[in-house]
């Protein structure tokens, strides 16, 4: 929840200190993020190397994670599987935070009916849940990571318009922006030169936080096998594919997960530890 | 206030009407030939042009989509390719388990958020307020279906205490029905739970600190009487607005969460759908729960009016 209350206690200007959770959150991000960059270069095995007479294996010094049911090393196939989510998370939030940020800029700009069509559209868009939007799209034109990453654009593009709108009205208020209109600056040019970079806090905090809503967003599709298709391992379908195997070797249900969740978490923190940093109005810790 | 009803009871049908369009557009003219998807590229020609025919796919796409409409409106959704029965008997009989499955997971994460939630803002920044926020970072970050696998694995695998799988039906009684439900539940509201505690936390934190609250101690109320009396009514506004956000993260997770627990619900019949490419199907499932979807979020709008006067 926005907080707009203003301190009333003097302000002290000093270094910001860095919080535990954007420690522990940047921390964490950057073990996923080697361990996946790490698996581009090298793996213990290739993925897809089949070892039949060890399947379905527990933990061991030869295969750190155990095997699946082809014996295929699980750890290679966490690291790997990696990729694809992050991949297709990057992807997708950096064209919604570039278009949503550009229609919030325009809809700032010109007011009027321009604003209310961008949010009523926005409305829209937000009220039609990721997933959703996956199964139609994959419905019509078949599964692929493609989905994936149309459909966390399509959410992503009206959180950033509404975000970056809701700043940038705020901007456009103030004096300084009146004295660049009066120098006969166009409207454009004041929104990349004055207005984006004073709204940059909030973007940057929301798209730590997209991120980490996209990797739950590709891990649930993959699951529900929308996103990438086999032999590429993926975390989502590693799940999917161990469920039959539940009794025989449940940790295969577990290895995935732990990645998935950890990702999701670490950039949660981030976001939380960058906006008390960036964005001290809007900390949820307070 | 009739303005302020009218003008959503507005926006609320061009939301639907926008909402079936776009349907429309994306499932029966962007995969091309319908008829060639649902039998397949091995199909015969004359086979393919039949289907086209009996289907009615030879009409301009303006008057199948209103005769689409038109069947939507008196409940004829027409005849499932695959199953060959009315898909409005198909969706009624699914969302008979996707609706208690949705609305008991919200019940869940509403009272637990609320527990949590009150207890960890009266608890500002002490141990238990952050144990509190630990544990929702947590509901947060696990997805509902890694937390579904590992709730089979401890009670269903290991402990032997719920079905790992499958729904018996209401016909087999309420208490086994509902049984059946249980871990499905608790994987699909623990990650809301965990967004609506931190609303209500700091929903709850910013109503503390008014000064309307102060005068109500000052007054001589207890802490948890201001509370109770002043504090909980006003902080709740926001969180009326989150749950309607929260039905539609519901019901779209139970779709997911269905295919986990192989719960036959509107998710499985929509996943069956999409694998036989029975787009007569994913068409009508997918219009009903977007209507859903939008028709709750009217509903929150509406409320929200009841609640806060100030919007009249």
């Amino acid at each position: 929840m926005p907080n707009t209350q203003i301190s009333s206690q003097p302000k002290v200007r000093r270094l910001p200190s860095l919080r535990p959770n954007l420690i522990i959150g940047g921390l964490l991000a950057t073990i996923v993020v080697s361990a996946v960059a790490l698996s581009l270069v090298w793996t213990p095995y290739a993925p897809s190397e089949m070892h039949i007479a060890d399947r379905l294996q527990g933990p061991s010094a030869d295969y750190l994670l155990g095997t699946d049911h082809f014996g295929r090393d699980i750890l290679s196939m966490v690291m790997i599987g990696g990729q694809n989510t992050l991949f297709a998370s990057f992807v997708a939030v950096a064209i919604g935070v570039t278009v949503g940020t550009a229609i919030g800029l325009t809809a700032s700009a010109f007011r009027g009916w321009v604003e209310e069509l961008v949010m009523r559209g926005c409305d829209f868009l937000l009220a039609f849940p990721t997933i959703l939007a996956a199964i139609m799209i994959s419905a019509a034109t078949g599964p692929g990571i493609h989905i994936a990453i149309t459909a966390i654009v399509v959410y992503n593009i009206p959180v950033f318009a509404r975000l970056t709108r809701g700043a940038a009205n705020a901007i456009w208020a103030r004096d300084y922006i009146a004295a660049a209109r009066i120098a006969g600056k166009g409207r454009a040019l004041i929104s990349v030169r004055h207005v984006l970079p004073n709204v940059m806090n909030p973007i940057i905090v929301q798209t730590t936080i997209s991120f980490s809503s996209a990797i739950l967003a590709e891990a649930a599709l993959s699951y529900l096998g929308l996103s990438v298709q086999p032999p590429a391992p993926s975390w989502g379908r590693m799940l999917n594919e161990a469920q039959p195997y539940l009794y025989q070797a449940p940790f295969l249900a577990v290895y995935p997960g732990i990645a998935i969740a950890i990702s999701v978490f670490s950039f949660n923190l981030l976001g939380d530890g960058l906006r008390d940093l960036l964005d001290p109005k809007m900390s949820r810790a307070r | 206030m009739i303005a302020a009803i009218a003008k959503r009871i507005l926006i609320w049908a061009v939301t639907i009407v926008v909402a079936t369009l776009l349907i429309f557009l994306v499932l029966e003219i962007l995969p091309g030939d319908i008829a060639q998807v649902l039998l397949g590229q091995e199909a015969r020609p004359d086979t393919v042009a039949a289907l086209r025919e009996s289907l009615g796919l030879n009409l301009p796409a303006h008057v199948r989509y209103f005769d689409w409409i038109g069947g939507l409106v008196v409940g004829d959704m027409g005849t499932s390719y695959t199953y060959n029965v009315p898909v409005g008997t198909l969706i009624a009989e699914r969302l008979s388990i996707t609706i208690p499955l949705t609305l008991a997971s919200i019940a869940a994460s509403i009272v637990i958020a609320l527990v949590l939630g009150i207890y960890s803002a009266v608890h500002h920044n002490r141990i238990g307020d952050y144990a509190v926020m630990a544990l929702s970072q947590a509901g947060i970050a696990v997805p509902g279906f890694w937390l579904g696998l590992l709730l089979i694995v401890l009670f269903s695998v290991n402990l032997g205490w719920f079905p790992a799988s499958g729904f018996p039906g209401w016909h087999s009684g309420m208490a086994e029905a509902s049984y059946a439900l249980v871990l499905p539940v608790v994987a699909l509201s623990a990650a809301q739970a965990g967004v609506l505690t931190r609303v209500i936390r700091s929903s709850v934190l910013d109503v503390l600190s008014e000064d309307f609250v102060r005068t109500a101690k000052a007054k001589g109320l207890s802490g948890l009487g201001a509370l109770y009396r002043h504090a909980l009514r006003n902080a709740m506004i926001p969180v009326v607005t989150i749950m309607g956000l929260q039905f539609a993260h519901g019901l779209v997770g139970a779709i997911v969460i269905e295919n986990v627990f192989s719960l036959p619900g509107l998710g499985s019949l929509l996943f069956q759908a999409i694998n036989q490419r029975d787009l007569i199907v994913v068409k009508n499932v997918v219009v009903v729960l977007a209507i859903l979807i939008i028709s709750i979020n009217f509903l929150i709008d509406l409320l929200y009016l009841a609640i806060d006067p100030r919007l009249r």
